[in-house]
């Protein structure tokens, strides 16, 4: 019996080579800077592989879940931080990161080419790298008689009965943000009652972007039953039929714009080197490669949009908005309210 | 080249299943413990073995206190009731699996354990399953396994109680030769007599965690040192000096077995059929004599019924003394 | 391993002998589970007490709704997988080899896809999906533990029954169903471990209204940062599973024994045993729908079929939406898992041999050990992630970091697995075996490697196949911990299925069926293995 089994296994461990018997470790005198991440963090290889080649600095990514998970884990490790460099705290929960102090000081020199125009802090510890607007997106041959919805009010209108999908705000990004956008919209007072006339006009909650966009919203690839899903500005851009014409539209009076930051981690074993990346990724390269690899838009000023997104996304001029602190102060309890008022 | 137990205690937790065992295995013996079951004697086994450990006292080889040696550097072969072979090898591979312990190289493993199954006669068996096997060849390959290695001390615990009586008696004749021609030392358990007669030079009789005798078979047989013992070994029936007096005319506390009192139309006792049971070679018979129940024997030849009054004769080799 | 050996005298007592072979498990669970799991928790705790969550109400209610599906999936999965388990332990019908590598494919597939799978049938969620989702993940296990142990239970028994005219289903209740018992009860604490603890079909098929501990440690831990919610939490959750792991232990060690090693051959059904058969190929069929809507969907395009998404897994999907092509992932995939069934197979069989040892000399060690091995079946992945987080720095290399996280994060997973089947073999194997091999001459180790590894060589190669199967699909942990850089399947899965595009979701399906093939192709060479060439036993 084993004398069949062990030369088929020991055959399929080799094959397979096994990564315990392969180390990753970089070669001595290799400067690395660990950049941690969250998990939608791309940028595309030759970029990466040029950097390397102009500075000698490999970069590598360390994804870390999502914005809120992202920044959880620095404040948990900033003792021992588990990168040099970070990208991805974002507008909801900068203010945080900063709290806690997880992010060293440093004024890059391409901070000023656009990106200061989201700056949170004097002492410049968060860079803005891009800007994602979450902003409701409509299947656009569904209101070819209706009509399409234009504000956040229309869709208690009951024309639009059973149209929209959105995403839970304690277990979603966009849903979060989708919140913080009626909340910039109806104020500390109106929200509730808001929520409650979308509740009675069939709104639907679902747990993640996932089951909302490629399951319950009709424009997508899912062909699911509802015409309105709360997502991001770009998303039009990957719903282009084979005439050209994008088949979804992102409504753009719609729109809560979140800012992804970048910065050095207090702590970094390569501080120097770690700043050499975050200039990196306000650079002019990586600013034109960020719609195409994250679906966001750039901070950087003057960086051409690609072509599709010019017709199918371009970016909302005008966009809501509640200032970092204001959100850390709240978030729990508005969550908490939430899932009271519209769950319960 | 012999085995000694000293002063013996196996217990688990509170209940002692062997307490206080003396006892000697002289090089080429056979000794047989000898005993009801629950009487401890497959513990005793066992601890010699190694596979129990001891509460107290010793087993020691040659003088050599064998606490320090673990189960498998004692050079003792233990052959099981049922065998216990290994199912995944066949015949020759379990024969040989002590060999291929000891480094015995391939060659001389062959030839020994051609031998061997010429020995416990399953010549030719070497490439069969032993999951084929019948329960008698099952165990002629145990005990060639067990004797393959030349064990210094053979065990034996129960080996011939799975089977059935024919096989058991005859296989019980096997293994005396065979122990007999190998020389080899061996302590046999067995819970029954003629079993332990058959194959063993003394015998050790153990209740309860004790040996309560040790001795040559005709010795223990013919005088068991109490009432217990007697009655282990087939005494139906006790009689005080005076009624042994009366019947079998000894003066002294005997324990009668069935065939001492046998049908005889000459005998000069007289009593009463009360059951009648046909064995193989004889017929037991119930019989009242003034007024209490006895066990005889009677021909299979026009045996007498129930009802019947017949006369018996003592047959002394029915009679063991007891003390 | 730990023996008597020359240069020990045996005044080390074989019990100590085995505590010191515990050694190794006990190190193991202790490093990449117990300090993680017990740093977080007790970092919730310093930031705030238990008694103000356990003082809600809607606390009790989680429990209880946990508690309450993870049972109603226990016992559907149960119900569902024993004529499959009857199936392949007794039958000899044609195309059974299929079946038994069918009922693995769920268990590998990403939760994410199973959740969007049900949820396509029952697009509003609730309780029955969720059920339904978590007993369709556990189908196998119930099948391969209780079939294994079916397999080898001799049929003279319920012959004897049924001559003593116990009808089919009387001799099944009073004769087999009592010996199958330990099986049993293994299969159902590990079903109910993995319900209780499944966290991505509770979210995806939950929406917001059903909540379960699990997904509430996440939310409090990754979205809100509530260390202390999330502290308490995970304590109820110790609690509960250490429960679940006792009374599981008590149904299992009541009935355990020794059995023949040989497996009974399968014969062909007979009178109402065909109806058993047809009730398993339900069960398969059943099991096989979301899957085939899964292939399904991988092939259609708005312009009909297509083998496109197949054909961009070579690559790094629409817009490069992965660091790395599905190949490689798939390799990754592979790596990883070979990696975690051996680490699983050297940390679960030492653990199986030392408890064989230790039960022998009967301690309440034994029994504690054979609980820890199960736990990390009942922690929530994100503790167990967030642990590491604020542990493995203090190992060389800052182990955050490495490589080696992964497959040994699933092979904590998949230890218990391997553990659950090899245990209930080496048990059975008759201790007079060991001893015979013993007074041959053979040293404990080598009494092991040649009575015990032989006869449980089969049990094994299916604990090996299995553990490598459910580490290929082991997604919790593994999204914690992949690096971006070296991607699971799953992971990769799970990432194209967040993105929007055509090609990304038939890519991420696509990979699905991959992972299936794969999956599939693992199960039959186990078996083919597996396949006695002429009854070894």
């Amino acid at each position: 019996m084993l004398r069949r089994v062990l030369p088929v296994v020991s055959a399929f461990a080799l094959l397979t080579a096994c990564s315990v018997t392969t180390s990753d470790a970089p070669p001595p005198g290799e400067r690395v800077v660990t950049l941690v991440t969250h998990d939608s963090f791309a940028i595309s290889p030759e970029l990466l592989e040029k950097f390397k080649a102009d500075t000698g600095i490999t970069i590598k990514p360390l994804a870390s879940g999502s914005a809120g998970e992202l920044t959880n884990k620095l404040v948990l490790t900033k003792d021992a931080p588990i990168g040099d460099a970070v990208f991805g705290v974002d507008s909801t929960f900068a203010s945080r990161a900063l709290k806690e102090g997880v992010l060293a000081e440093y004024a890059s020199p391409e901070a000023q080419q656009g990106a200061q125009r989201y700056q949170l802090d004097p002492p410049n510890r968060l860079h803005a790298v891009d800007v994602g607007d979450v902003c409701l997106n409509i299947d656009v041959a569904a209101f070819k008689d209706v009509g399409e919805p234009k504000r956040y009010a229309d869709l208690t209108d009951p024309k639009y009965r059973d149209m929209l999908v959105v995403e839970d705000p304690a277990t979603s990004s966009p849903g979060l943000a989708f919140l913080l956008g009626t909340i910039a919209e109806f104020g500390e007072q109106g929200w509730q009652d808001y929520w409650g006339r979308l509740k009675a006009n069939g709104v639907k909650v679902v747990s993640g972007w996932e089951e909302a966009y490629t399951q319950d919203f009709s424009g997508s690839s899912g062909k699911g039953p509802r015409p309105v899903v709360v997502s991001y500005a770009s998303s039009p851009s990957a719903e282009i039929g084979d005439d050209g014409t994008p088949r979804t539209k992102a409504l753009p009076d719609t729109c809560y714009r979140q800012v992804e930051y970048a910065g050095v981690l207090n702590g970094a074993k390569n501080p120097e080197d770690a700043k050499k990346v975050v200039d990196f990724l306000l650079g002019e390269q990586v600013q034109a490669d960020v719609p195409g690899q994250m679906y966001v838009y750039p901070s950087r000023e003057g960086v051409a949009l690609p072509e599709a997104w010019t017709k199918a996304a371009p970016q909302p001029a005008t966009a809501r908005s509640l200032p970092a602190a204001e959100v850390d102060a709240n978030r729990e309890r508005w969550v908490q309210q939430w899932r009271t008022s519209v769950q319960g | 080249m012999s085995l000694r137990v000293d002063g013996l205690d196996v217990r688990y937790g509170s209940v002692a299943a062997v307490s206080g065992v003396d006892l000697t295995v002289a090089d080429g013996e056979v000794v047989a413990l000898l005993g009801p079951s629950g009487c401890g004697k497959s513990t005793l086994l066992r601890a010699v073995a190694g596979l129990e450990p001891p509460t107290a006292g010793t087993v020691s080889w040659d003088g050599v206190d064998l606490a320090g040696t673990p189960v498998h550097r004692r050079g003792f072969g233990l052959v099981f009731q049922d065998g216990q072979l290994f199912p995944h090898r066949d015949v020759a591979g379990n024969v040989a699996f002590g060999l291929r312990m000891r480094r015995v190289d391939r060659a001389a493993r062959a030839e020994r354990v051609a031998e061997l199954l010429d020995l416990v006669g399953l010549t030719g068996y070497a490439d069969r399953r032993v999951t084929e096997l019948s329960g008698g060849e099952q165990q002629r390959v145990a005990l060639a396994r067990a004797l393959a290695p030349r064990p210094k001390l053979l065990l034996l615990d129960e080996p011939l109680s799975a089977l059935d009586r024919a096989l058991r008696e005859q296989l019980a004749l096997d293994l005396a030769r065979l122990l007999r021609e190998t020389g080899t030392t061996a302590l046999v358990v067995t819970h029954d007599h003629d079993e332990a007669f058959t194959l063993a030079d003394r015998v050790a009789v153990m209740r309860a965690g004790r040996v309560v005798q040790v001795g040559e078979p005709s010795a223990v047989w013919q005088h068991p040192v109490d009432v217990d013992t007697a009655r282990f070994l087939g005494c139906g029936r006790v009689l005080a000096p005076e009624a042994a007096q009366r019947l079998v005319g000894v003066r002294e506390r005997v324990g009668l077995r069935a065939t001492a009192l046998r049908v005889d139309p000459s005998g000069p006792i007289r009593a009463e059929v009360v059951t009648r049971v046909h064995r193989r070679d004889h017929v037991r018979l119930l019989v009242r004599l003034d007024g209490e129940d006895f066990e005889a024997v009677a021909g299979v030849a026009d045996p007498p019924s129930p009802g019947d009054h017949v006369t018996l004769t003592v047959d002394h080799d029915g009679v063991a003394v007891i003390g | 391993m730990a023996h008597v050996g020359a240069g020990l005298k045996p005044t080390l007592s074989p019990r100590l002998a085995w505590s010191l072979a515990a050694l190794l498990p006990l190190a193991f669970l202790g490093v990449f589970f117990a300090w993680p799991v017990l740093a977080i928790v007790g970092l919730g705790l310093g930031e705030g007490g238990v008694l103000p969550v356990l003082a809600r109400a809607d606390t009790w209610d989680l429990v209880g709704f946990t508690l309450g599906q993870a049972a109603a999936a226990t016992v559907l999965a149960l119900v569902t997988g024993m004529p499959v388990a009857f199936l392949l332990a007794r039958c000899r019908v044609r195309g059974t080899g299929l079946v038994r590598a069918a009922v693995m494919v769920p268990f590998v597939l990403p939760t994410v896809v199973v959740g969007l799978a049900f949820r396509a049938l029952w697009p509003d969620g609730g309780v029955l999906p969720i059920v339904l989702a978590n007993a369709f993940f556990n189908v196998a296990v119930v099948a391969r533990t209780v079939g294994g142990l079916w397999a080898r239970v001799d049929r003279r028994a319920e012959d004897a029954a049924r001559a003593l005219g116990a009808s089919r289903v009387r001799a099944f209740t009073s004769v087999v169903l009592p010996s199958l018992a330990p099986a049993i009860g293994s299969a159902a604490s590990v079903v109910f471990l993995f319900c209780a603890t499944s966290f991505g079909v509770v979210l995806v098929l939950g929406g917001a209204r059903h909540r379960t501990v699990e997904t509430e440690i996440y939310l409090r831990t990754v979205q809100l940062f509530d260390l202390s919610g999330a502290a308490a939490l995970s304590l109820l959750q110790f609690v509960a599973v250490i429960a679940v792991l006792v009374l599981g232990g008590l149904a299992r060690r009541r009935r355990e024994r020794s059995l023949p090693l040989r497996v009974e051959p399968p014969r062909r059904p007979a009178g109402g045993e065909w109806g058993v058969v047809v009730a398993a190929w339900l069960v398969v069929a059943a099991l096989l729908t979301p899957v085939v809507g899964l292939v399904a969907r991988s092939l259609a395009t708005d312009d009909g079929w297509s083998f496109a998404g197949y054909a961009a897994l070579a690559g790094t999907g629409e817009r490069g939406t992965l660091a790395v092509s599905g190949l490689d992932a798939a390799l990754n995939s592979v790596r990883a898992a070979t990696d975690a069934t051996l680490v699983a197979l050297l940390v679960g069989v030492t653990s199986a041999v030392v408890l064989v040892g230790l039960r022998r000399h009967g301690t309440w060690f034994a029994e504690t050990l054979d609980t820890a091995l199960m736990l990390p079946l009942g922690v929530s992945a994100v503790t167990l992630g967030f642990g590491y987080l604020v542990t493995m720095d203090a190992l060389p290399g800052d182990f955050r970091t490495s490589p080696l996280l992964v497959p040994l994060a699933q092979a904590l997973v998949v230890t218990p697995l391997i553990v659950r089947i090899v245990l209930p073999v080496l048990r059975a194997v008759d201790e007079r075996l060991r001893q015979a091999a013993a007074t041959l001459g053979a040293s404990p180790w080598r009494v092991w490697r040649e009575v015990d590894l032989p006869l449980a060589a089969r049990s094994l190669v299916a604990a090996a196949g299995f553990g490598f199967v459910v580490a290929l699909g082991e997604f919790g942990a593994t999204s914690f911990l992949a690096r971006p850089e070296a991607p699971t399947l799953p992971v990769v899965i799970a990432r194209l299925m967040s993105r929007p595009g055509e090609l990304n979701s038939q890519m991420a399906y696509a990979a699905c069926a991959v992972l299936m093939v794969v999956t599939t192709v693992a199960v039959l060479v186990i078996e083919r293995l597996r396949v006695p060439s002429g009854g070894e036993f």
